[in-house]
């Protein structure tokens, strides 16, 4: 039977009420009295020196009320980067400065330049307008290879090269693996690009500055995923205002996908404007701007060549990835490509050799950080779609070969320096041919090639890690931060609970998940307890929300949190039930001596607890409210096999995706509904990378997809009914309620077995078309047809 | 934008009155015209809104059976009622964007826009079509002279346009996937007189008639009547969604659907 409320039950997301009848609170709702506007005039040349800026002519316009260049910014610092990587030298990366404008350079089409600060947005437009820049127009690098050769040019003059770094994974390996490859009995190669993206929330970014002369108090009213980790970074790092000086609220976002995890110039150039003029300053992202000054997403060109015996047990893995940094390092570009990236290049095989090589490269293009998977999409594509390439190439069944090099122990030690601790990857390959109807694919096939249409089936299989992350150990790894979470658990004095969460929700439903555990916890209807989140003078120190890590992180958290409360009560239950702490038991919110009928509500111990009239005070304080930290032990590791089936008009080239399956392991589940939506949201995007995405840039640096005329968006006629399932658990051996996040598994599961299916579509027709990379436009698989 | 005037007219002598200022710039759907005013590539003194002209909305039949519409009758309009009249020209219009693009946008303005991959300039010169403006009527062959250039003069309005009824037609929409414009459109007409095929979508010219083809339709109205034939790649667009020779092919392939689709 199906529960209705609390862990396991697919309760509806209260959330939606307010978003679907137009009573969310998102950041550009915020109008604050007094406020001005901004507008960034951006470099619309991808790479020039900024010889001078003439602001008279704008300055004055009316309503102008301010104009500042990069000259304003000298005193303070440059956007800080949150990660730093240690090349295969040991040395450590090149670390460009990034400063709030433009400052003597330009590097990217999109780069704000000059802000007018005006009375109202189209008068600090009609100004900007009337800036003169001298510039010196520069050579673009766009491609990566190009930029890596010697006497490129430079797009930090003051860094020896454009590479950031060249990173070996792990080092100490790479003779074994050379040698490995020597000597195997079947290598398969595969070169191929890891299309860039524009992860497009719904939401434009929006920042809304604030400075009170009363109390010093500045405010940041911003779309973010992670308010505490903004006041941090903009705080100490770029504008040099304590925290106690500095509140950042992240209310209703839009949508974030990873673009929102960052520190953005707007953020602190609003902030910063707000004191300078002395008014409030609110900047409205357009979507043309969005394309050029969001982080975009992967950017890699890889080769990967994988190693088999004559059994075809898989015996080594070497990859080499260029992998594009833009312009400028965002938040935390450094991680993806390396440690989010390399360690998962195991994915679901017990490969006992693995050398991943790494160039991040510096390029006049928009800075590229996570997004939806972050470093495993990237990981996850290139092997399975090597394997699938394998199999081919070894006639053997894609899925056998698979199955054949499973891990099937656990705790798992991969060669990548991570541990597997739980998993079944048989079983939901087992599932997954079930849901998928595998048997039943011959017919389809059949069926359509009746029709004159070419059908594929595609499998993959993935493995993340999530949770993000054990603070030691990225402290090793270069993080600049830690990656605990925290939670508070204020109980009211009438019982009911606000739950304040380092987490922030930007459509993940934590606003009804969160309530669903505590409600199992201490047996009061969810409706009795509230979520907290994105302000951070409310909420405890938590690290945001990013890489799949709310539930089992800070989640973990607010369970250490409402842990301690109930061990307090149980004390004040005890001492009104006149019991002893041990004998006391809690279940649907009832305190009972254990063996008696002895009891006392909820409600009544947390009224004591807050009117401690009968009360212990000797030994306990009053109230009830319990703050927990929570470090994780270890990354958490869900995995999955999924299936496409496509079928493609061989006349037009045009791929049609007829079914999706996915058979995904994400521990125990909190609310199986919410888990469906994020995976449907996940296989969206996945399959928007694998067949309609592109973010391109032309050989000047000029961004050719910048509108919805020419990126093109997954919609939902480009996209089948999906069949999902995630029956099959292997909780997550080390947090408190085994669970392993669900929130990119579909972004990062889903491309492979697209293209994989389209190969396989196109080779049934006698094309023999090794592959094609992404996005599957109809113009692109039509050419791969041709020249085959 | 850039501030502007907004006059709404209730005749068509007073939106050509109107028109006869410095920069003024007729206002049809404005789902072109907004857009490129939002980005500040336009700046015209004073927009003048056709939807108030009663006389210049509807669909009708005129005298020698052809149907007619005037030229600021929105795309869902034609959609629903030409549908009766002339099925393809209907069924292109219920394929135009999206119920909100449809519901503004209309067939004076997609035909004055002259995009090369819009849909209507198909349908206009694959049916032959004849475009009334306030003081003149222009044949559909003399009217597209290249993208987004037409044969209307400053201040011009398009007021009807007048579509003869072929006893086959239908036209195949291969969309570019971000845009959903035609990344090739074929617009295929058979009247008594012999064939016509329109494409939009293809060519750095804009739409234009495959002459080809119609003769070898006009002489067998059957796909396979093409297939000898070959379309040359030369001044085919080329951008992220296509290369020439893509579009070329598809060009035949969309022709060939058109006939084997057309009622
Ligand atoms: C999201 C989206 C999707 C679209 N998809 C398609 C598609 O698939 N296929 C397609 O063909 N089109 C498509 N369009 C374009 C749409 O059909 C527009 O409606 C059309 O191009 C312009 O018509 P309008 O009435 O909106 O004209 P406006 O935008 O108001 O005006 C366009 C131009 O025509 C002039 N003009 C307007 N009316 C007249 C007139 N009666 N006489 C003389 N000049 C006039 C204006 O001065 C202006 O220069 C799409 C548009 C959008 C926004």
């Amino acid at each position: 039977m199906p529960k209705d409320s609390g862990i396991g039950a697919s309760t509806k997301r209260r959330e939606d009420v307010r978003f679907l009848t137009g009573a969310g609170n998102y950041t550009d709702d915020i109008n604050i009295h007094g406020q001005a506007y901004v507008h960034f005039l951006r470099a619309d040349v991808a790479h020039a020196t900024i010889n001078s800026i003439d602001t008279s002519g704008a300055a004055d316009m009316p309503g102008v009320l301010r104009i500042f260049t990069g000259a304003d910014f000298e005193a303070v610092g440059g956007l800080p980067c949150g990660w730093q990587v240690t090349d295969k030298h040991g040395q450590p990366m090149q670390e460009p400065k990034h400063p709030v404008l433009a400052h003597g350079k330009i590097r990217h089409v999109g780069e704000p330049v000059c802000a007018v600060v005006a009375e109202t947005y189209a008068q600090a437009r009609d100004a900007a307008e009337e800036i003169v820049l001298d510039l010196t127009e520069l050579p673009a690098m766009v491609d990566m290879k190009e930029a890596v050769k010697d006497g490129a040019t430079k797009v930090h003059d003051d860094l020896t090269s454009n590479l950031c770094y060249d990173w070996g994974f792990v080092e100490e390996n790479k003779d074994a693996v050379d040698e490995a490859i020597k000597n195997a009995a079947h290598v398969t190669t595969l070169e191929l690009v890891n299309n860039r993206l524009v992860a497009n929330p719904m939401e434009p970014r929006v920042a809304v500055g604030e400075y009170s002369r009363s109390d010093d108090m500045h405010t940041l009213h911003t779309t973010s995923q992670n308010p505490h980790v903004i006041r941090l970074l903009m705080g100490a790092f770029v504008l040099g205002i304590p925290e106690h000086k500095l509140r950042v609220v992240a209310p209703d976002v839009g949508g974030g996908f990873g673009t929102k995890i960052f520190h953005y110039a707007e953020e602190a150039f609003c902030t910063f404007a707000a004191k300078a003029v002395n008014r409030p300053v609110k900047w409205t992202s357009t979507r043309s701007e969005a394309f050029m000054s969001d982080a975009h997403g992967r950017d890699h060109v890889t080769k990967i060549e994988l190693a088999m015996d004559a059994d075809n047990n898989f015996t080594a893995i070497r990859t080499e990835t260029y992998a594009n940094m833009g312009a400028y390092l965002s938040t935390f570009a450094p991680s993806v490509p390396t440690w989010l990236h390399g360690t998962l290049m195991a994915g679901n095989y017990k490969t006992p050799l693995i050398y991943v090589n790494v160039k991040a490269v510096f390029t006049n293009t928009v800075p590229v950080d996570a997004y939806r998977g972050a470093g495993r999409p990237e990981a996850t594509f290139q092997l399975e779609r090597v394997i699938d390439k394998a199999a081919r190439e070894r006639g053997v069944d894609p899925i056998a070969l698979r199955r054949q090099n499973f891990v099937t122990e656990f705790p798992y030690a991969t060669p990548v320096a991570v541990e597997y601790d739980t998993g079944d990857y048989e079983a939901t390959m087992a599932k997954l041919e079930e849901i998928a109807d595998i048997g039943g694919f011959a017919a389809r096939r059949a069926a359509s090639e009746k029709n004159g249409k070419l059908r594929g089936l595609g499998v993959n299989c993935y493995i993340e890690a999530c949770g993000i992350a054990p603070s030691n150990l990225v402290g090793q790894l270069g993080a600049r931060a830690g990656l605990y979470d925290a939670a508070t658990v204020r109980v009211n004095a009438t019982g009911s609970i606000s739950v304040m969460v380092g987490a922030h929700s930007h459509g993940q439903g934590h606003e009804t998940s969160f309530p669903q555990v505590i409600s199992e916890m201490i047996g009061i209807p969810e409706d009795q307890i509230d979520i907290v989140h994105g302000d951070t003078s409310k909420i405890p120190f938590g690290m945001g929300t990013y890489g799949s890590r709310s539930l089992a992180v800070c989640g973990s958290a607010m369970v250490r949190a409402a842990e301690k409360v109930i061990n307090k009560a149980k004390k004040i239950a005890a001492h009104l039930l006149e019991a002893s702490d041990a004998d006391i038991e809690l279940k649907n919110g009832q305190f009972t001596v254990a063996g008696t009928d002895k009891s006392v509500a909820w409600g009544d111990v947390t009224l004591a607890a807050y009117v401690p009239h009968n009360y212990p005070l000797e030994d306990i304080e009053p109230g009830l409210e319990e703050t927990a930290f929570y470090d994780p032990a270890n990354f958490t590791y869900p995995a999955g096999a999924y299936a496409c089936e496509v079928e493609v008009d061989p006349d037009t080239g045009k791929v049609t995706i007829e079914r999706f399956s996915a058979a995904d392991d994400f521990g125990n589940i909190i609310n199986p509904m919410i888990v469906s939506g994020q995976v449907h949201g996940g296989i969206a995007q996945g399959i928007g990378q694998a067949l309609l995405e592109n973010c391109s840039y032309d050989e000047n640096g000029q961004l050719i997809s910048a509108s919805y005329m020419d990126y093109a968006m997954p919609r939902a006629d480009d996209l089948p009914f999906y069949s999902v399932d995630h029956s099959c658990q292997t909780p997550c051996t080390h947090n408190p309620l085994g669970v392993k996040g669900c929130g990119e598994a579909g972004a990062i599961g889903s491309p492979p077995s697209v293209v994989n299916a389209v190969i396989d579509a196109l080779q049934s027709g006698g094309k023999n078309v090794a592959h094609i990379d992404m996005p599957l436009t109809p113009s692109r698989v039509w050419a791969a047809m041709n020249n085959a | 934008m850039y501030a502007f005037e907004i006059e709404r007219p209730s005749t068509i002598a007073d939106a050509v009155n109107a028109l006869k200022g410095e920069d003024a710039q007729a206002l049809g759907g404005g789902q072109t015209l907004i857009p490129t005013l939002k980005q500040r590539l336009a700046m015209p003194s004073k927009l003048v809104s056709l939807s108030g002209i009663g006389e210049m909305k509807g669909v009708c039949l005129g005298d020698a059976g052809e149907v007619c519409i005037g030229g600021a009758t929105t795309h869902a309009t034609v959609a629903r009622e030409a549908a009766a009249h002339y099925p393809a020209l209907a069924a292109l219009a219920s394929h135009i964007g999206d119920p909100a693009v449809r519901n503004r946008g209309t067939i004076g303005g997609s035909l004055a826009n002259n995009d090369p991959s819009a849909c209507y300039p198909a349908a206009a010169l694959g049916s032959g079509a004849t475009i009334i403006t306030n003081n003149r009527e222009i044949a559909a062959d003399d009217y597209f002279q290249g993208m987004f250039t037409t044969a209307l003069e400053e201040g011009e309005v398009i007021t009807e346009v007048r579509f003869p009824v072929p006893e086959k037609a239908n036209y195949q929409k291969f969309v570019q996937p971000a845009s959903r414009f035609a990344l090739v459109g074929v617009f295929v007409a058979k009247y008594a007189g012999g064939v016509r095929v329109a494409v939009t979508g293809a060519s750095e010219e804009g739409v234009f008639r495959w002459t080809e083809a119609e003769e070898a339709l006009s002489g067998n109205f059957d796909g396979g009547a093409v297939d000898g034939l070959s379309v040359p790649s030369d001044g085919m667009i080329s951008d992220l969604h296509g290369t020439p020779e893509y579009r070329a092919h598809l060009v035949k392939v969309m022709t060939k659907r058109a006939v084997a689709a057309s009622g």
